[in-house]
């Protein structure tokens, strides 16, 4: 065997073993790599309770309630279930109904959530608002504006 | 076998020297006109995004700086298996020459992600599996530099800093995917995907635009780094005498 080829094969097994160690780790790791849980991963107990946590999902539409000053209620939903959210303090601009959201808390023992931290996600999508505007009216079918639709 | 002869005189610093002084004047004015067209027409031309408003404009350099510190991480490793494997001076020298410009474009990409988020998440910062990783990279790069000159030989710094790079190979496809495998706070992939792109032609044209700029703009820089070094390496070599007496 060449030298050449030593060296050749210590590469290959030094980017074979770098990867299926960091494979292993990337599994034992696991859910501690999320960086919020889902209202359903909550509602089925795999998130920790008493402890502080993220939960993530979207703001239901006309759960959102201020309450005196700075406090504000609202349900955040992926889809398959929700969870209540309380939170004072100031939102982010991105903050409205349909966005979604991240909120680091504790959960409460009724089963609703108590928010230190409120931070929007974006998703992935770039348009401008006209084609913002046109999607939306091709999904409503174009009967009437939505009065929660982007300012 | 003309592809080993192409090889062999591609690796040869004065030949490499010289293809590079022809090349370099028309990357960066290819570089130049590009960064133009997509500054216009990112900052001007593009409409505001529905959601995010004008504050999104932000990706058109964010996101060809995050795709630019991968893809001269790609580079520096693959320079790293030829040095191993063949010892190849020039790929000490391309490595060498990538590794702070890689560094400079991961730290562009974290400070631009950090001032978008504030605005538009409510934090400059979040340990999520994008960010941590990303941040990573960045420590990968310094790691690097140190080695390179960490050794008198600079040519055994060279092997060392090469196997950290190809280590670091593993932190690619995480930093790529991790959107995709965890919940992060960070956006999903929005061109790079098997999809089609989830942003507007307006908005994309100016965006590869700049992002074939910052590609032109590491080769500029790249080759005028290699240029530099390999004159300080061989200077006791006759092509280089040849090469200043001709001045």
């Amino acid at each position: 065997m060449t030298p050449r080829r030593q060296r050749m094969i210590f590469v290959a097994v030094l980017l074979l073993g770098v990867g299926v160690a960091a494979g292993l780790a990337l599994m034992a790791l696991g859910e501690n790599m999320l960086y919020f849980f889902s209202p359903s991963q909550i509602r089925s107990g795999e998130a920790p309770t008493g402890q502080t946590l993220r939960v993530g999902g979207l703001v239901v539409d006309g759960t959102v309630k201020r309450g005196d000053g700075l406090a504000v209620r609202f349900d955040l939903s992926d889809g398959a279930h929700a969870v209540t959210v309380h939170y004072t303090g100031i939102l982010p601009d991105l903050f409205r109904e349909g966005q979604g959201i991240v909120a680091m808390g504790r959960l409460g023992p009724d089963g609703s959530f108590q928010a230190q931290e409120v931070l929007a996600k974006h998703d992935e999508n770039y348009m401008p608002p006209e084609v913002a505007e046109a999607l939306k009216m091709a999904r409503e079918g174009g009967s009437m504006a939505n009065p929660h639709g982007p300012k | 076998m003309t592809i080993a002869r192409l090889f062999h005189q591609f690796g040869s610093p004065p030949h490499f020297y010289r293809l590079a002084g022809r090349m370099l004047p028309w990357f960066a004015t290819a570089c130049v006109a590009c960064l133009a067209a997509g500054l216009y027409g990112g900052l001007v031309l593009a409409p505001p995004d529905y959601q995010q408003g004008e504050s999104y404009r932000i990706i058109f350099i964010h996101v060809p700086s995050a795709w630019m510190s991968l893809f001269v991480y790609m580079v520096m490793a693959a320079c790293g298996a030829i040095v191993l494997i063949w010892r190849m001076k020039l790929a000490e020298v391309v490595a060498q020459a990538s590794a702070p410009i890689g560094a400079s474009f991961t730290f562009m990409a974290l400070v631009t992600g950090s001032l978008w988020g504030k605005p538009m998440w409510g934090t400059y910062w979040v340990w999520d599996a994008r960010l941590t990783s990303e941040l990573i990279l960045l420590f990968l790069y310094l790691g690097v530099i140190g080695l390179q000159s960490a050794y008198e030989d600079r040519r055994t710094g060279a092997r060392a800093a090469a196997v950290l790079a190809l280590v670091g190979v593993v932190n690619i496809p995480i930093i790529h995917y991790s959107v995709e495998w965890w919940n992060t706070l960070h956006q999903g992939p929005t061109v790079t995907k098997l999809d089609k792109p989830s942003i507007h032609l307006s908005m994309l044209v100016p965006l590869l635009l700049m992002a074939v700029a910052f590609k032109l703009y590491y080769a500029t820089l790249l080759l005028m780094r290699a240029r530099s070094d390999l004159l300080e390496r061989e200077r006791n070599a006759a092509w280089v005498r040849d090469e200043v007496a001709a001045r």
